[in-house]
This record gives C-alpha cells, sequence and structure tokens, in this order.
C-alpha cells in the first residue's frame, strides 16, 4: 500500500495505537522523577537526608543516560525484525519495570538491596524508552501523506508532555485524596501511580496487538532490502554518519534543552528558588501544559507548509532571549520584599517558638518561630526564623526526638534566664523545665521565606510566562519527528533517528535540571550565600545557541516528499 | 556559505577539546574543594559528567572535520546517496 493513501479514519487509528503507548512510557518515566523526594526516604537510609535525595536524583539521571544505548539496541531491532513488535517489547519492559518498582520493599525491610533494585528497575525504564520514539514516529511517519507528515507526526510529539500532564494530575490527586502523611508512608498512595501503569500498559498492548506492520518497512522486507547490520551502516559509513551528527548538533541538542528547561527546570525553579508551594508550583505547569499542548499540531501543520527548519530554530532563538527576563520576573513576582499590599494581621499567625540544640554544642540552642503572614491580596508566605541562644552551661536534658517549648522572657546578656522544658513526644505533657543562663543571644532581624502561596495575580502572570516557554517547546519539537524521518533512509531509520534524538534530549535536556543547579552552587560565595539563582540558565542557553547556530548555517529547509527509499 | 562552514569547521574541532579541558579543570578544582564527607559525592558526579560529555565532544570534533572537509557542502537529496557505498 503507499504510504499516502490512508484515509484520515486510519491515520487517526495509527496514531492513536503509537501514541497511547508513547504517553504511557512517558507517564512511566516521569512518575519517578515526580516522587524523587519520597522514594529518597524510602529507599535510603532515614537519616542520609541530602545525600539520599541526591542519589535519588542520581538514579533517575541514570534513566535518561541510559536511553541513547536504548536507541541503539531496539532500534537495532526495529530496522530487523520490524516497528511493530519492537514497539510491544518497549511497552512490555516499560510497564513492566514501573510496576515492579511499586512492588520494592523500603529499606527498613530490605536495607540496601532496596536502591540496587530500583536502579536496575529504572535502567530498563531508560533502556524501554529509548527503543520506543524513534519507533512510533518512524510508524506514523511511514504511513502518513507526504504533504501532511508533520501536522501526523506532530501528535507523537504530544505525548511526552501530555504523559507529564497525566504524571502530574495522578500524583496530585491521590496525594490530595490520601493526605500528606498516608500517601507518604512505605506502602503508601505513592506507590499507586506505579501500579496504575500496568493497567495503562494492558490496554496498550491490547491496541498495539491489532496494528500491522509499517508498509514501507514490509516493503523493504519483501524486497529483501532490509539491513543486515544496521548500526554499521547508521554510525560505520560517513554518508550517514555525517546526518547524525548534524541531527544531533543542529537541532535535537537545542530542543532538547529547550523542552527540558521549559517545563522540567520550571517548574523546579518556581517551587524550589521562588518557594511556591508543591500543589501550587505542579498546577501552574499542568494548567500551562493544558493550554500549550495544541500548538504541537500547530507547529507541525505549519512545518508541512514552510518547511521544518526555521520554526524549530526560531523557537530556540526565543528562548535564548527570553529566558532570563523569564525567570527574573518569576524572582520579582514571588519576592515578599516587592510585595505592596497590606498584611492581614487578622489571618497572621505566628506558631509557639520551638526550640532544638545544637548536635555538637550543648551550650547552643536553635530557636525557631514560623509566621504565617497573610497579605491582603490574598497571598499566604510562610517565613521561618532562627534566633541562637548560648547557656553559659551545658544543656543536660534529652535531646532526640523531643520537642522542646521556650518559656520565659529573653533579651540578652549574661543576666538573662531561660526556662527550657521538654516534652517526650507528640501529645504528652511538659516535663519540669530547667533554668538555664544565657551567655548571649542573637536574633535575626528577618525570617527565611520556607513556603508561599500565591495571590490570584501572580499566579495567572506566572502561568502566562510558563505557558510562553511550553510554546517554544512546542516550535521545537513539533516539526521535530517529520524532520529526523525524513533525514535517513528507510532500512536504518529507526536507528539513525533514534540515537540523535536520545542524545539530544536524554542527555543534553535531561541534565538540565542537574547542571543547572550545578552552576548555581558555583555562584555561592561567603559574601553572597544565595548565589545567583539564575545563572543556571546560562547551560539551557549556551547549548541553544550552539544548536541554533550549526543548524541555521548547516541544515536545509526542504521536505523529502519521498522517504520510501 | 561554503566558506563559512570551512572556517566554522575548524572552530569545532577546536571548540570540543576546550571544553573537555574546562570539565577537566572544574572537576579537579571541585573535588579538591569538596569537604571529607562530601567528596566522593562530588567525584561521582563530575566522573558522570566526563563520561557522558567526553564522547559527545568527540562527536563534535569529527562534525568539525566533516565541516572543514567540506562534507556538509551537499547535503543528500535522496536517500539513494547516504545508502550507495
Amino acid at each position: 500500500m503507499s504510504n499516502n493513501q490512508h484515509s484520515e479514519k486510519g491515520m487517526g487509528f495509527i496514531i492513536g495505537a503509537s501514541s497511547v503507548g508513547t504517553l504511557i512510557e512517558w507517564y512511566d518515566f516521569y512518575i519517578f522523577g515526580m516522587l524523587a523526594t519520597i522514594i529518597s526516604k524510602q529507599f535510603f537510609p532515614e537519616d542520609s537526608g541530602t545525600s539520599a535525595l541526591l542519589s535519588t536524583l542520581a538514579i533517575f539521571a541514570a534513566g535518561f543516560i541510559v536511553r541513547p544505548f536504548g536507541a541503539l539496541v531496539f532500534g537495532r531491532l526495529g530496522d530487523l525484525i520490524g516497528r511493530k513488535y519492537t514497539f510491544l517489547l518497549t511497552l512490555i519492559l516499560m510497564g513492566g519495570s514501573t510496576f515492579a518498582i511499586g512492588l520494592v520493599p523500603g529499606f527498613k525491610t530490605i536495607g540496601w538491596a532496596a536502591p540496587i533494585i530500583v536502579l536496575v528497575l529504572r535502567l530498563v525504564q531508560g533502556l524501554a524508552l529509548g527503543g520506543e520514539y524513534g519507533g512510533a514516529a518512524t510508524y506514523v511517519a511511514e504511513h502518513a501523506p507526504p504533504h501532511r507528515r508533520g501536522y501526523w507526526t506532530s501528535w507523537i510529539q504530544t505525548t511526552a508532555t501530555l504523559g507529564l500532564f497525566l504524571a502530574l494530575g495522578i500524583i496530585i490527586l491521590i496525594r490530595e485524596g490520601q493526605g500528606v502523611e498516608k500517601f507518604s508512608s512505605e506502602w503508601g498512595g505513592w506507590r499507586y501511580p506505579f501500579w496504575i501503569s500496568l493497567l495503562l500498559v494492558f490496554i496498550s498492548i491490547i491496541i498495539r496487538m491489532k496494528m500491522t506492520e509499517s508498509p514501507m518497512f514490509a516493503k523493504v522486507k519483501a524486497e529483501g532490502k532490509t539491513s543486515v547490520n544496521p548500526l554499521k551502516e547508521s554510525f560505520g559509513h560517513r554518508a550517514n554518519f555525517k546526518m547524525v551528527l548534524l541531527a544531533l548538533f543542529g537541532a535535537v541538542m537545542g530542543q532538547g534543552v529547550i523542552w527540558y528547561t521549559g517545563q522540567f527546570y520550571a517548574q523546579s525553579f518556581i517551587e524550589n528558588i521562588c518557594r511556591v508551594n508543591f500543589i501550587e508550583s505542579r498546577n501552574i505547569l499542568l494548567v500551562a501544559i493544558l493550554f500549550a499542548t495544541p500548538f504541537f499540531v500547530v507547529f507541525g501543520a505549519l512545518s508541512d507548509k514552510i518547511g521544518r527548519k526555521w520554526i524549530m530554530l526560531i523557537g530556540m532563538l526565543l528562548g535564548i532571549f527570553a529566558y532570563r527576563p523569564i525567570y527574573k520576573s518569576f524572582i520579582e513576582w514571588t519576592d515578599p520584599a516587592n510585595k505592596r499590599e497590606l498584611v492581614d494581621a487578622s489571618k497572621t499567625t505566628v506558631s509557639p517558638a520551638t526550640g532544638s540544640m545544637d548536635a555538637l554544642n550543648k551550650k547552643k540552642m536553635l530557636v525557631t518561630t514560623i509566621y504565617d503572614t497573610v497579605y491582603t491580596d490574598g497571598a499566604k508566605f510562610t517565613f521561618t526564623k532562627v534566633d541562637t541562644i548560648h547557656f553559659l552551661t551545658d544543656y543536660t536534658g534529652a535531646t532526640a526526638s523531643i520537642g522542646y517549648v521556650l518559656t520565659g522572657k529573653v533579651n540578652s546578656g549574661l543576666s538573662d534566664t531561660i526556662v527550657v522544658k521538654a516534652k517526650a513526644n507528640e501529645g504528652s505533657q511538659l516535663a519540669e523545665g530547667i533554668t538555664y543562663a544565657v551567655s548571649e543571644y542573637k536574633s535575626v532581624k528577618q525570617g527565611v521565606v520556607i513556603d508561599k502561596s500565591l495571590d490570584k495575580v501572580t499566579y495567572w502572570k506566572i502561568i502566562m510566562l510558563l505557558f510562553v516557554q511550553v510554546i517554544f517547546v512546542t516550535m521545537v519539537y513539533g516539526p521535530m519527528a517529520a524532520f529526523l524521518v525524513e533525514l535517513f533512509p528507510t532500512k536504518i531509520r529507526y536507528t539513525s533517528m533514534s540515537l540523535p534524538y536520545h542524545i539530544g534530549n536524554g542527555v543534553f535536556g535531561g541534565l538540565v535540571p542537574f547542571l543547572g543547579t550545578l552552576i548555581v552552587e558555583f555562584t555561592k560565595t561567603t559574601e553572597n550565600p544565595a548565589g545567583d539563582p539564575l545563572a543556571g540558565l546560562w547551560y539551557p542557553i549556551g547549548i541553544a545557541a550552539l544548536s541554533f547556530i550549526i543548524g541555521a548555517i548547516y541544515l536545509h529547509n526542504k521536505i523529502d516528499n519521498n522517504v520510501m527509499d | 556559505m561554503n566558506q563559512i562552514k570551512k572556517m566554522l569547521g575548524i572552530v569545532w574541532m577546536l571548540l570540543a577539546p576546550v571544553i573537555v579541558a574546562f570539565l577537566a579543570w572544574q572537576a579537579f578544582e571541585k573535588i579538591s574543594q569538596a569537604g571529607t564527607l562530601t567528596r566522593s559525592n562530588v567525584m561521582l558526579q563530575w566522573v558522570i559528567i566526563l563520561i557522558i560529555f567526553i564522547p559527545i565532544c568527540i562527536g563534535l570534533l569529527i562534525f568539525g572535520y566533516y565541516s572543514f572537509k567540506g562534507y556538509y557542502d551537499h547535503l543528500p537529496e535522496s536517500n539513494a546517496e547516504i545508502t550507495d557505498y
């Protein structure tokens, strides 16, 4: 069958069968990252804190880094045995490994076996994803009529963002339904998204079993023209290898950083730098994605008329110039120093001060007070203020897992005393207090914001800027599948397009959060302990700029009407 | 335009080792500055970064070489140009 004779209805089934599985694979991949904080607590020793989170993020990153290997393994398989069966294999591997992550007992139960098993399963996820996208894009493109290839393949391009949307939505729903504590317990609701995956995968397998093989591949196979060694033909011959390099450096590298900056990094920045709370930071991303997703199809269709190259490159260029002003606005709009609205004193609460002893210095107590400050525009900022009290003598009461309540008057100077009362655990009565003489009392002038709930105007302004960033994403990513398919011949297409795609996205894009955070750390000094929060943007800006230059000079803007050769 | 590609080929060939050298220097500096408790974590991070980016920089070097030699002066018009070895 010629590839331009598929009816709209026929293409609808082809798109649906490819997209559903791809969307689920993206969902499986993203729930891990979304739940990183909980996963770090469950699968690593309880007291390892930040190192556990870093290790979890490293496991998350491992899934990205291994994608190019999956591209090689499954790309080769897809060019040898066909698209359909390779598809099914990647789906089964992804679904199985995701479901299995949800079954792994916590560190408390099986010790270090827990994180090791999770790492192995995460690597399987990465391998499977490495094989999925190239197959889906190739499969759809090989069915689509040439003058509509951009339009039809752009539906596949929506699946990564929709998978992110689905992951966010399901996690928020379960968390809100169960409550934070139950959700975060060892066998709590955080496992449900992993288990739900199996049902989604099962449905997708049934749909994909009804798929026929790609007509182009079937033709190539019938004529005995399949590749005997797709890896060697893809990367061992200059004529094709030069196109693999051009696709990576001139297109996918830039697309990858724009994709991850506009979605993952943006949400992480809003939550961790601007300190907007967990639910709001994710809702902001959800709403922006919801409104921007149709533009994948808009730009995919537009690329059929005016070519793929300049749509993608303009998306990169817009990101290069717009990122710093956008993120600067995020910081300014959420900075308490810029709030002009009066504090609504009637709704502002101050928690009782609680104390904790310094782990090494028994004369030093930290006193924490939490202020929930409500503004007249409805915003609520939570500040924590930590003062320091030095005693003349060592504190001799118990220290572990005990709450302290500070009573008595404290000013400064040697004549003051405080009374420290301990309570054994939550709900118990305060024990008799012990009096300590104070040698020094240091009170900080201002609290540090630890959580923000935004007013409506700021909330929607941030959504608007995030929407703009996702539009850049749709520009660089919408035409990408058609662009990559048109670069390579049928018999090595699956292999050739998968590798640059997964290096560009998995490596360059996947490392945006990690490298962005690392660069900000580099800017921290004694004089400026907070560092420059915008410094992390130089990584995606630099990579996108390099990709733009290479793409602008080296790529042509022609659409290949015949990909059947 | 082909002359620009030739000159840029030299730029890419020079950029690749510069990036590797920069990353290696940063790795050395950051690992040296790290405290005893965090050194192994910092070392692991930088080893991973180097393992990932060295092959990519080799790819950039090859890309630059191809550009300098003029292999991108003409892009294939059909897949036959790619598969006729």
